[in-house]
């Protein structure tokens, strides 16, 4: 199935869900089925004066995830994960990254098509 | 001298002042619409347009079938303007600096330069003066690029016929407004003495005041609204100039994109009498 990245604040399922896109601390990767995850740390876009949401787009294309979860994401991030086929549900902060996973799996979402930064 | 004419809005009659300005300048002056997005002075002044030349800012394009998808230019690039996502390459244009580093190190030789059309310039005379205006493309989102070449194609000019500029900037107190007037010798803010003139012109005031320049208002629409802009600027130094009377007949003038100063003599002393403070307050403020 297909492999989804949810913004987090730390590496576990039981962390809480990043609302930044782009400055998210890293990145929980998800087997919705098997619930298997790993994680990938998004220090590097953090950091950066200029382009954080198009290095964090990067760091999810790298990662093997097609779909991400998260809070907001901005303009240019949104073109760069539509560019690469990655989709965008956003308005899922203020819940675990485990929770969020499930509303995913119960299709109680919306594929945002556009940027709501 | 390098005057700007700002505004915090659109609709002050900024233009309408530069028009004026522009047509009863005593000495070679040349008329500038650095209002890229819409410009409209050329409707007052109708000039004799000479020249068009289109504006292109140079950024990177990738030919995707010599690319190997090594990222040496995507790791390289600060502004992440350049990217590898799994196994696409991605150009964004808009942030780049043009710096050329991507190109030196692609080991395929896959980018070059390519070019986004910004927009138009156009030179031309207004009666015995200069004409210079840039259009922005429909669709084109930044103005500030098309703005500097016009910038440049001026002080070029300026080299080779030494002279006064009247700069028609954006409205507003966006990048391209701050862009319009920073490097000018002086600007002069219309407003209207209405409360949201007051507002607008307040945010204009707080927006160029770094810049450290001698700043000036016209009160536009005089007789409406009430006295607070007048009040505001007596408090934070800046001398209004002129009050230019709120009347029909300027009104209709306008509409029908007429110069106002040539309108009555009352109209036109009133703009000389402008020409001729700004010229002392930017003289005062050079030699201060
Ligand atoms: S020219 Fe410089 S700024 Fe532009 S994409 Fe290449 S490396 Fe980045
Ligand atoms: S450096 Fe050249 S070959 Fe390598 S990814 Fe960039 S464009 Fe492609």
């Amino acid at each position: 199935m297909t492999k989804i990245a949810v913004t987090s604040e730390g590496p576990s399922m039981q962390d809480m869900v990043d609302p930044r896109f782009g400055r998210a601390g890293g990145f929980v990767v998800v087997d919705p089925e098997t619930m298997q995850h790993e994680y990938v740390d998004n220090g590097s876009s953090q950091a950066m004066a200029h382009g954080a949401g198009i290095q964090a787009a990067q760091n999810v294309a790298d990662s093997g995830a097609h779909v991400v979860l998260t809070g907001y994401v901005g303009p240019k991030a949104f073109d760069a994960l539509k560019a690469v086929g990655v989709k965008v549900i956003q308005n899922l902060d203020n819940m675990s990254v485990e929770q969020a996973v499930q509303r995913y799996k119960s299709g109680d979402v919306q594929y945002a098509d556009q940027p709501n930064k | 001298m390098l005057i700007s004419i700002a505004s915090g809005k659109g609709g002050t009659g900024k233009t309408t002042v530069s028009a004026s300005l522009a047509a009863i300048w005593d000495g070679p002056v040349t008329a500038v619409d650095l209002d890229v997005e819409e410009p409209n002075l050329h409707l007052f002044l109708n000039p004799q347009v000479e020249s068009e030349e289109k504006v292109y800012l140079s950024v990177p394009e990738v030919d995707e079938s010599k690319c190997n998808l090594c990222r040496e230019c995507s790791n390289l690039c600060q502004f992440k303007a350049i990217n590898v996502m799994g196994s696409t390459i991605l150009t964004f244009p808009e942030m780049c600096h043009g710096c050329g580093g991507c190109m030196a190190i692609c080991p395929e030789n896959a980018i070059s330069w390519g070019r986004r059309e910004l927009g138009t310039l156009s030179r031309g005379k207004t009666g015995p003066n200069n004409f210079l205006m840039g259009s922005l493309r429909v669709g084109e989102a930044m103005s500030p690029p098309l703005m500097r070449a016009v910038k440049e194609r001026l002080a070029m000019d300026l080299t080779e016929r030494p002279g006064d500029a009247i700069i028609d900037a954006p409205p507003g107190v966006s990048c391209p407004a701050v862009c319009a007037v920073m490097d000018t010798d002086f600007i002069l803010l219309v407003t209207e003495p209405t409360p949201f003139g007051f507002h607008d012109f307040k945010l204009a005031v707080e927006a160029f005041a770094p810049f450290k320049k001698p700043m000036a208002a016209v009160i536009n629409r005089s007789g409406l609204g009430d006295n607070s802009v007048e009040a505001f600027c007596r408090e934070n130094n800046i001398p209004v100039l002129v009050h230019i009377p709120f009347d029909k007949d300027i009104a209709g003038a306008y509409s029908r994109g007429r110069v106002i100063a040539d309108l009555n003599p009352g109209l036109k002393s009133l703009f000389v009498q402008l020409a001729e403070s700004i010229k002392e307050m930017g003289a005062g403020g050079r030699d201060a």
